[in-house]
């Protein structure tokens, strides 16, 4: 499974943008798992290609980066927040519940591939405590009442979240 | 308290993403004023004598750092503006970057030309889906207006904006590996000196500086000193400061109110304590600081009055805490997230964040001893003095002002333990044997 072309051009072109194209390595890696879900050892050795690197440097890259998976996760991301204000606020509480619902542990995915929950650090939405970051989604606070719904919305989105869209690194 | 609000002004506003309801709200004045009618020597001076300093953590002033960019010479240099919000408590960047992103891309025009960029960086947090996005679209919009690009405003000043997402990692955040972290390799802090201003990003004079300080510097420029020295405790402590009350409190956000209003107006303008509960503690500049009690409610919020007290404005983020809270709990969670966010690079911080946190789960599970705070201290100031870089000099402050205001709760759980008065064992594994 190899990126696709609209990924690969909005790679080449982000590259152009910067001063130096290596600057350009962690939004192309945000396209590359935007589009794949997740960033296989062959798809970091596509994009260690494309940036004339070895596997290796793209492969310390992903290691070091919360952002980044190397192995399947689910579609959806839901990070619970688990810091200090969201912990004040029940956070703890809320994870474990999230958790059971969706009969995973933290770190987990569903047995469909559909969701996995990350215990998160500090997402800069204290106010909103207890909060998650449901793909590109701040919701908060959160109530367990809610959970149902939340799941079956969230069910909707497009998932595989990132930052920077092909478009967006193409214009 | 009534909020003071300069910065957060048109917050409220439901269009104020919209370039034209900016223009509209006075926006993309500032730059008019400035660009090509002030040199940038004067404009740095300008924001030296208003005495802003920066409110990303530091508070170093904003036109002294300016002023280190090497004068006269030809060579390339870079803005930075740190969008890479990650202290525990702290939302106001957020804020800003959705509710009012040409507010930032202003101050990241009005700045680049002070330090004669011609290339600027926005380190968006990677987490900030809505802020990449709704900046990245400010940028071509402001571009449209010819207020980025080649010729800003017809002169022959050219600036492009190049919006970076991050990619999770609270070191980030720290300038130097901001810039390695931009250069595309993994986030670790860089030796100072160098300072980045002389040798920053790729090797070339750079100035980092955050979301909210650039902010303030369209309003400098805008109404002018003798203004914003009305606002605050001049000459150190001028402007306003976005506070950000989270925890246990009333009505959690953000509050715009002059540096030096006191931590009990600041907590009341949130509402103050939840009905039936009472104040305990709070970190008042993000989670990296000594914790304040009960006796400081009376405190000024400034860099000054704070630093003296042995803790830090920060971020002005407040975490608060109600009687209510388990502080060997809160002292436990901090750590573990420094432990989470140590780059490794230094063997203080990668180590001792790690030895903390597993002192404190020991403790946590009633098998803690009472020489294991003696040893938390230790590792602390060893963690302090010893490591490269501020985060786990952050760190320390966050636990060991804990012990020392609620040391109390500490033992209450460390008597649990029959063999409290012996002499732990100190495993070293992975993962955590409690």
């Amino acid at each position: 499974m190899t990126l696709n072309e609209e990924t690969k051009s909005a790679i080449l072109k982000l590259q152009q943008k910067y001063p130096h194209k290596r600057s350009a390595i962690i939004p192309a890696l945000h396209l590359a798992q935007g589009e794949k879900g997740y960033l296989c050892q062959k798809t970091q050795m596509e994009v260690a290609h494309l940036f004339d690197l070895e596997l290796n440097e793209v492969h310390a890259i992903v290691a070091f980066y919360d952002m980044f998976f190397d192995q399947p996760i689910g579609k959806h991301h839901l990070r619970v927040c688990k810091n200090v204000s969201c912990m004040l606020n029940g956070s703890d509480k809320i994870l474990d519940s999230l958790c059971k619902k969706l009969e995973i542990k933290p770190g987990g995915t569903t047995a469909d591939g559909e969701f996995t929950v990350i215990a998160a650090e500090c997402l800069g939405a204290c106010d909103k405590a207890p909060m998650m970051l449901a793909d590109r989604q701040v919701i908060g606070p959160l109530k367990e009442e809610d959970f149902d719904t939340l799941i079956e919305t969230i069910k909707t989105w497009p998932g595989n979240p990132s930052p920077i869209s092909n478009a967006e690194g193409l214009s | 308290m009534k909020e003071v609000r300069v910065l957060t002004a048109f917050i409220d506003h439901p269009n104020q993403c919209e370039i034209e309801t900016y223009e509209k709200n006075g926006g993309y004045q500032a730059i008019r004023k400035v660009i090509p009618h002030l040199t940038p020597d004067k404009l740095i001076e300008q924001v030296a004598e208003a005495g802003l300093r920066g409110r990303g953590g530091a508070g170093f002033p904003t036109g002294k750092k300016w002023s280190f960019i090497p004068k006269n010479q030809n060579i390339a240099s870079y803005l930075v503006c740190n969008a890479d919000e990650s202290e525990p408590g702290t939302f106001k960047d957020r804020l800003l970057m959705e509710k009012d992103p040409h507010q930032v891309i202003e101050g990241v025009i009005l700045s680049s030309y002070a330090i004669k960029a011609k290339t600027a960086f926005i380190y968006c947090r990677g987490e900030y889906f809505a802020s990449n996005a709704i900046l990245r679209k400010a940028v071509v919009d402001a571009k449209k207006q010819g207020f980025l690009g080649k010729n800003v405003l017809g002169t022959d000043y050219s600036l492009e904006i190049i919006i970076h997402p991050g990619a999770g990692a609270y070191i980030a955040g720290e300038e130097t590996a901001q810039l390695t972290s931009l250069e595309g390799y993994r986030a670790t802090p860089k030796l100072k000196p160098p300072f980045p201003a002389i040798e920053g990003l790729y090797r070339k004079p750079t100035i980092i500086n955050n979301v909210e300080t650039l902010c303030n510097v369209v309003h400098i420029v805008n109404h002018g000193i003798k203004w914003y020295q009305k606002i605050g405790l001049p000459p150190k402590n001028s402007g306003t400061k976005i506070f950000q009350l989270s925890g246990h409190i009333q009505n959690p956000g953000c509050y715009e109110l002059p540096l030096g209003t006191t931590l009990r107006a600041v907590l009341e303008t949130g509402g103050g304590m939840m009905p039936g509960r009472t104040f305990k503690a709070c970190y008042p500049g993000g989670s990296s600081c000594a914790v304040l009690t009960e006796r400081d409610l009376d405190i000024s919020m400034d860099y000054e009055t704070l630093s003296q007290r042995k803790s830090m404005l920060g971020t002005a983020s407040i975490i608060v805490m109600d009687n209510t809270a388990d502080m060997v709990k809160v002292a436990h969670r901090l750590m573990e997230f420094y432990q989470d966010e140590s780059c490794g690079k230094c063997t203080p911080c990668r180590e001792g964040t790690r030895w903390v946190v597993q002192i404190l789960e020991r403790i946590l599970h009633g098998k803690g001893t009472l020489f294991d705070l003696k040893t938390i201290s230790q590792i602390c100031n060893n963690m302090e003095m010893n490591s490269f870089c501020p985060l786990a000099a952050g760190a320390a402050p966050s636990v060991t002002s804990a012990i020392k205001e609620f040391e109390s709760e500490f033992a209450a759980y460390i008597n649990q333990n029959a063999q409290a008065g012996t002499l732990p064992m100190m495993k070293i594994s992975y993962p955590y044997v409690t």
